[in-house]
């Protein structure tokens, strides 16, 4: 065998070889281990949701079992605001933002997504007694270095603030990434997003916001980019471009 | 265990470090100390991905024409790496969210190469797997060094749990931004290369 592996021929042949072995062990473990990654994406996914409705004490540990119970995904079209008929499980907004047919580019695009997907998940969190008392919005914004994805919960107002809870960033450890800190994160519940005259007056205040501030959260401090990414993503995705005219017709209608 | 495989196991951990004295795999050494639990899964992969490497080549270093080794070492070792990596997603899906980036690169990490050239490709397969876990253990010490001191005083926690108390959270310590920061790993790798000469002097380069 060592005689011949140094000719072309022996060579091709044991890089073939080779190749196929790996080939073999990758694609095993790839399919072999995809039912287990995608229920751990799920389960993260679902876990923010719960984070974001305040269920996650609720839970206490099961986060599937609550999440069914409580949680109700619903698409919406963002345009006309109107629930739609669609499995939420097969939405992938990556995915719809990267198609020209699935989303538009907006005209004032403050948050710098570069292209929205028409359509949007948004998740009814009913209390114990079936009313809807909780809504979680996704907002997908630029922070420093790259998207900020996270989800906004808010009462059934749909003004006033319950969470807000990143669950996918690439920022900067220790300062941009504060946006995880449980402190800045409980500076948020009961914040307003609308003043009265329904413009979008929620804001992260450098320096710190006034204590009778309803609109105004502290920024981060010595991560003003990222603190800029965060207000920029709650103005686009609670303006006209975003979810408003849903807002304006659940005020009006209710879920249907 | 024989005396010469205890040495092929331990020899890499001070006396041969990979890191400290050889000076390799530095760029993932900075990437993912920012915090213990990071440096620890690294750690283990790359652990298992240079014994596995070193094992896997070492079996077939007789058949491996010598025109192609180098591209037939780096399908082993890539498989490995990407094994690793559909495991942790798996398994840990958290933290593979922020370390598969760095997981994917131990494919280029010198360490594993370097083995697989250097030892593999001339000794037994045995002797070649214990000799990939002692290199992995000593690149993992020096990992697990760097980001005990960059967690500690970089966020006043250690596998995140708080030891000193951050003024943000109403503590007293405020923490060291630099350490937070990758290149910091620099003067934590420089200080342990240093501390590590003067326990073995010989170790030192001569002009």
């Amino acid at each position: 065998m060592s005689s011949n592996k140094e000719t072309p021929l022996g060579t091709i042949l044991f890089v073939l070889a080779i190749c196929l072995v790996c080939a073999a062990l990758v694609s095993i473990s790839a399919v072999g281990l995809k039912d287990k990654q995608d229920a751990n994406k799920l389960l993260d996914q679902q876990t923010k949701v719960l984070e974001a409705a305040k269920l996650i004490e609720k839970a206490n540990g099961d986060i599937v079992g609550t999440y069914n119970k409580y949680v109700d995904a619903r698409m919406i079209d963002l345009d006309s605001g109107e629930f739609i008929d669609s499995d939420p499980l097969l939405f992938d907004e990556r995915r719809n933002a990267r198609d020209k047919a699935l989303s538009i580019k907006p005209e004032n695009d403050i948050a710098g997504i570069n292209r929205r997907s028409n359509t949007a998940v948004v998740y009814l969190i009913k209390s114990d007694s079936g009313s809807i008392d909780t809504v979680v919005l996704p907002i997908i914004g630029s922070g420093l270095w790259d998207l900020m994805y996270g989800y906004v919960g808010l009462e059934s107002d749909l003004n006033t603030v319950k969470s807000v809870i990143y669950s996918d960033h690439k920022e900067t450890p220790g300062l941009g990434a504060e946006v995880l800190n449980p402190k800045w994160k409980a500076l948020w519940p009961g914040k307003k997003i609308y003043n009265d005259a329904g413009e979008v007056k929620v804001k992260l205040v450098k320096g710190g916001a006034k204590p009778n501030d309803i609109h105004g959260v502290d920024a981060l401090s010595g991560a003003t980019l990222t603190s800029n990414g965060v207000t920029h993503t709650l103005q686009f995705w609670f303006g006209k471009e975003g979810y408003a005219p849903f807002i304006t017709k659940y005020r009006a209608e209710g879920v249907k | 265990m024989s005396s010469d495989a205890k040495k092929v196991l331990t020899g890499p951990i001070v006396d041969n470090n990979p890191i400290a004295l050889q000076v390799l795999g530095i760029c993932s050494a900075l990437a993912v100390t920012s915090s213990m639990a990071n440096a620890l899964v690294m750690s283990l992969a790359v652990i298992f991905v240079t014994a596995f490497s070193n094992l896997f080549i070492s079996s077939i270093r007789n058949y491996i024409p010598s025109s192609v080794r180098i591209i037939v070492q780096m399908a082993i070792i890539a498989s490995l790496v990407i094994v690793v990596d559909q495991v942790l997603k798996a398994f840990s899906y958290q933290l593979s969210k922020e370390l598969s980036v760095f997981v994917g690169l131990i494919i280029t990490n010198c360490i594993v190469m370097g083995r697989a050239e250097a030892f593999a490709m001339k000794e037994k397969p045995v002797v070649s797997f214990i000799d990939g876990i002692g290199n992995g253990l000593g690149y993992g010490l020096i990992l697990m060094l760097v980001a005990f001191f960059r967690e500690l005083f970089g966020f006043g926690t250690l596998f995140g749990i708080e030891i000193l108390p951050l003024i943000q959270n109403d503590g007293w310590y405020q923490a060291n931004g630099l350490l937070v920061l990758p290149f910091s790993s620099f003067f934590v790798i420089g200080l342990i290369i240093w501390a590590i000469r003067q326990w073995k002097p010989e170790q030192v380069e001569k002009d």
